[in-house]
C-alpha cells in the first residue's frame, strides 16, 4: 500500500517535470501555425508564417551562413577530434595535461573563449568573418567528437590491430582498413553532433563573426529577432531549428546506440 | 614507439587547441594586467588596477548579485534534478533508459529557442496572461518577464536536465539491499532517505549544482532576454566592455574572476567526490 502511494508520488514527479520540460518547446510549435500569428488567440491552423519565412532572405542568408559553419567546422573536428581520441587511447602513458586540455572546451564559460578569441583575432590584425568563426567552433567541436569516439573505443576489441599488424600491414594500413571501419558510427554520431553544436552555437559566434551583415549565422539572426520582441516569424523559426536538432539527434543516437554523452 | 606514433595523432588536435584556446586565454590573462589606452587602445604597462576595480562596490554588487541568481538557480535545479532523478530510478529497469533520453533531450535544441519560448509565455500580452484572462482574471496581472524571477526560471529551465544526467548515474547504481538493510534494522522510509539514499547519492547533484552554477553565473544570453535591458550579471558586465565600453582589460580581469571562482569550485567538487567515493570504498564489503 505504502508502495503503491509512492509510485504513484513518483510518477506525478515525472509528470511535472516533463510537463515543465515540455510545454513551453510546444506551445512555440504550437504557435507556429496559428493564422493570427499571435500567442493570446488561436485563429485557425495556417502554414503561412512559413511561407513569410522562407521568403525572407536575410533569414535565408543566416541559414546558408551556419551551414556553412556546421559543415566545415565539423568536418575538420570529425578528422582532428577522431584522430586524437585514438592517439589518446594507444598512448601507455596517460598525460594530465592532455587530458585537461580536451576537458577544457566543455567547461569554460562561452564568454571567456569568445572574447579570448576576439582579442586574440584582433591582436594578429585578423579580419573577423565566417572563417573565424570555423576556427573558433573547431575548438569545442573537436572536444565532443573526442569525447564520443574515445566512448567506443573503450569497448574496442585491440587483438584486431595486433592481427592485422601481424599479418604485415604497416600502421596507415591497420587504421584505415581496421580501426576506422570499427570506429565508423561512433565517428559519424559525433560528427553529427559536432554539426549540431555548431549550429546551434550563438555567444562564440557572435564575437568572432565580425560586424558585417554578411556574416550572421542563424542564431545572431534569431537573438536580433528575439530582442525586437514575440513575432510569428521567430515561433516558425524556432519550430524549424528545435525540429533540425532532434532529426540529427535522432539520427546520431541511431548510429551509435548509447554514443551521446550521458548515456 | 608507441608512444611516439601515437604523438602523430595526437599532434593536429594538440596545435589547434594551443593556437585557439590556450593562447588566447593567456593573451586576455596577460591584457588583465594592462592599463587601458585613452581612447580605448591598451597601453603596455603593469598594473593591478583591473582586479582592484573588480572590487569596486558598483562591480562588486553585480558579482554578488551573479553570485545569488547563479546559486539560487543551482540550487532550484539541484533539488528537482533530484527529485526527477530518483523518480526515474525508481521506475521499471526497462523503462529508466527511455525516460533518462527524454529528460535531456530538451537541452540538445537551441538555447535562444528555449529561452524565448519563456518570453511567448510570460509577456504581457503572453499565453499566462492570457489564460488568466480566459479564467476570468481581470485585474492587474503582476509583471512576470523582465524579473530577475525570470532569469532564475530561465536558467533552471535551461540547465534542470544537466543535473537530473548528473544526479541520475549514482541513483541508479545505488544497491536496493541496502535500503532494505536499513529498513529491515528498523529504520523508516524517511530516515533511510536522509540517512542512507542521500549521502551516497549526493556527489551526483553535487556535480550537477557546481556545472548550473558555474554556466549560470557567466551567462549573458538569459539575463539580456527574459532580465530586460538594465538587467546586469557578469556576463552583461564583459559583454559590454568588450562590445560597447571598450575597456578589454577590464574585461580580462573580469572573466579571469570568473575562470578563478570556477577553478576553485570544480577543485573543490572533485575533491569532495574523490572523498566521498574512497569512504564509500572502505564501506564495500557491506553489499558484497
Amino acid at each position: 500500500m505504502a508502495d503503491r502511494l509512492n509510485m504513484q508520488v513518483m510518477l506525478l514527479i515525472l509528470g511535472l517535470v516533463f510537463a515543465f520540460l515540455y510545454l513551453p518547446i510546444s506551445v512555440l510549435v504550437g504557435l507556429s501555425f496559428n493564422a493570427g500569428g499571435m500567442p493570446t488567440a488561436w485563429t485557425g491552423f495556417s502554414l503561412k508564417w512559413y511561407g513569410a519565412l522562407f521568403a525572407n532572405r536575410d533569414i535565408l542568408r543566416a541559414a546558408g551562413n551556419t551551414l556553412i559553419v556546421g559543415l566545415v567546422s565539423a568536418g575538420i573536428a570529425t578528422i582532428l577530434g577522431t584522430l586524437l581520441a585514438i592517439g589518446i587511447e594507444i598512448r601507455r602513458r596517460k598525460g594530465r595535461l592532455l587530458e585537461t586540455l580536451i576537458f577544457a572546451p566543455m567547461v569554460i564559460p562561452d564568454i571567456v573563449l569568445a572574447i579570448a578569441l576576439l582579442s586574440f583575432f584582433s591582436l594578429l590584425d585578423v579580419r573577423l568573418g565566417l572563417h573565424t568563426v570555423i576556427l573558433a567552433h573547431v575548438v569545442f567541436n573537436l572536444a565532443f567528437v573526442c569525447a564520443v569516439v574515445r566512448a567506443r573505443l573503450k569497448s574496442f576489441d585491440w587483438s584486431i590491430v595486433e592481427a592485422s599488424a601481424d599479418l604485415g600491414a604497416s600502421m596507415l594500413t591497420t587504421l584505415r582498413r581496421v580501426v576506422l571501419p570499427a570506429l565508423a558510427p561512433a565517428i559519424i554520431a559525433g560528427g553529427l553532433l559536432a554539426f549540431t553544436l555548431s549550429v546551434d552555437e550563438f555567444i562564440i559566434a557572435f564575437f568572432t563573426a565580425g560586424p558585417e551583415r554578411a556574416s550572421i549565422t542563424l542564431p545572431m539572426q534569431i537573438y536580433a529577432m528575439i530582442r525586437f520582441g514575440v513575432t510569428p516569424e521567430i515561433n516558425v523559426l524556432a519550430t524549424l531549428v528545435i525540429g533540425f536538432s532532434l532529426v540529427t539527434l535522432a539520427l546520431s543516437q541511431r548510429l551509435n546506440r548509447g554514443g551521446l554523452p550521458g548515456q | 614507439m608507441q608512444d611516439r606514433r601515437s604523438l602523430v595523432l595526437v599532434a593536429p588536435a594538440f596545435a589547434w587547441l594551443t593556437a585557439f584556446m590556450v593562447v588566447p586565454c593567456l593573451l586576455i590573462l596577460a591584457l588583465a594586467f594592462f592599463r587601458r589606452g585613452l581612447y580605448g587602445g591598451i597601453d603596455y604597462e603593469f598594473t593591478f588596477e583591473n582586479f582592484a576595480m573588480v572590487l569596486d562596490p558598483l562591480y562588486a554588487r553585480i558579482f554578488l548579485k551573479s553570485a545569488w541568481i547563479a546559486g539560487l538557480a543551482a540550487l532550484i535545479a539541484a533539488v528537482v534534478g533530484y527529485a526527477a532523478a530518483y523518480a526515474i530510478a525508481s521506475m521499471p529497469r526497462h523503462r529508466q533508459p527511455a525516460l533518462l533520453f527524454f529528460a535531456i533531450l530538451p537541452f540538445w535544441s537551441n538555447y535562444l529557442v528555449r529561452t524565448y519560448a519563456w518570453i511567448v509565455l510570460l509577456n504581457r500580452e503572453g499565453l499566462i496572461v492570457g489564460i488568466a484572462r480566459a479564467l476570468g482574471f481581470s485585474g492587474e496581472m503582476p509583471q512576470m518577464l523582465y524579473t530577475e524571477g525570470a532569469v532564475v526560471l530561465g536558467l533552471v529551465y535551461n540547465y534542470l536536465p544537466f543535473v537530473i544526467l548528473a544526479a541520475y548515474a549514482p541513483l541508479s547504481r545505488l544497491n536496493p539491499e541496502i535500503s532494505e538493510a536499513s529498513r529491515d534494522l528498523g529504520a523508516g522510509r524517511w530516515t533511510t532517505f536522509r540517512r542512507v539514499v542521500l549521502p551516497i547519492t549526493l556527489p551526483g547533484v553535487a556535480t550537477g549544482f557546481v556545472f548550473v552554477f558555474v554556466l549560470s553565473i557567466g551567462n549573458f544570453v538569459t539575463p539580456a532576454l527574459l532580465g530586460g535591458g538594465q538587467f546586469q550579471m557578469i556576463g552583461n558586465l564583459v559583454y559590454d566592455q568588450f562590445l560597447s565600453a571598450n575597456d578589454w582589460p577590464f574585461g580580462s580581469a573580469l572573466s579571469m574572476v570568473l575562470i578563478a571562482v570556477m577553478l576553485v569550485l570544480l577543485t573543490a567538487q572533485t575533491f569532495a567526490n574523490e572523498r566521498a567515493s574512497t569512504g564509500r570504498q572502505s564501506a564495500e564489503p557491506v553489499d558484497g
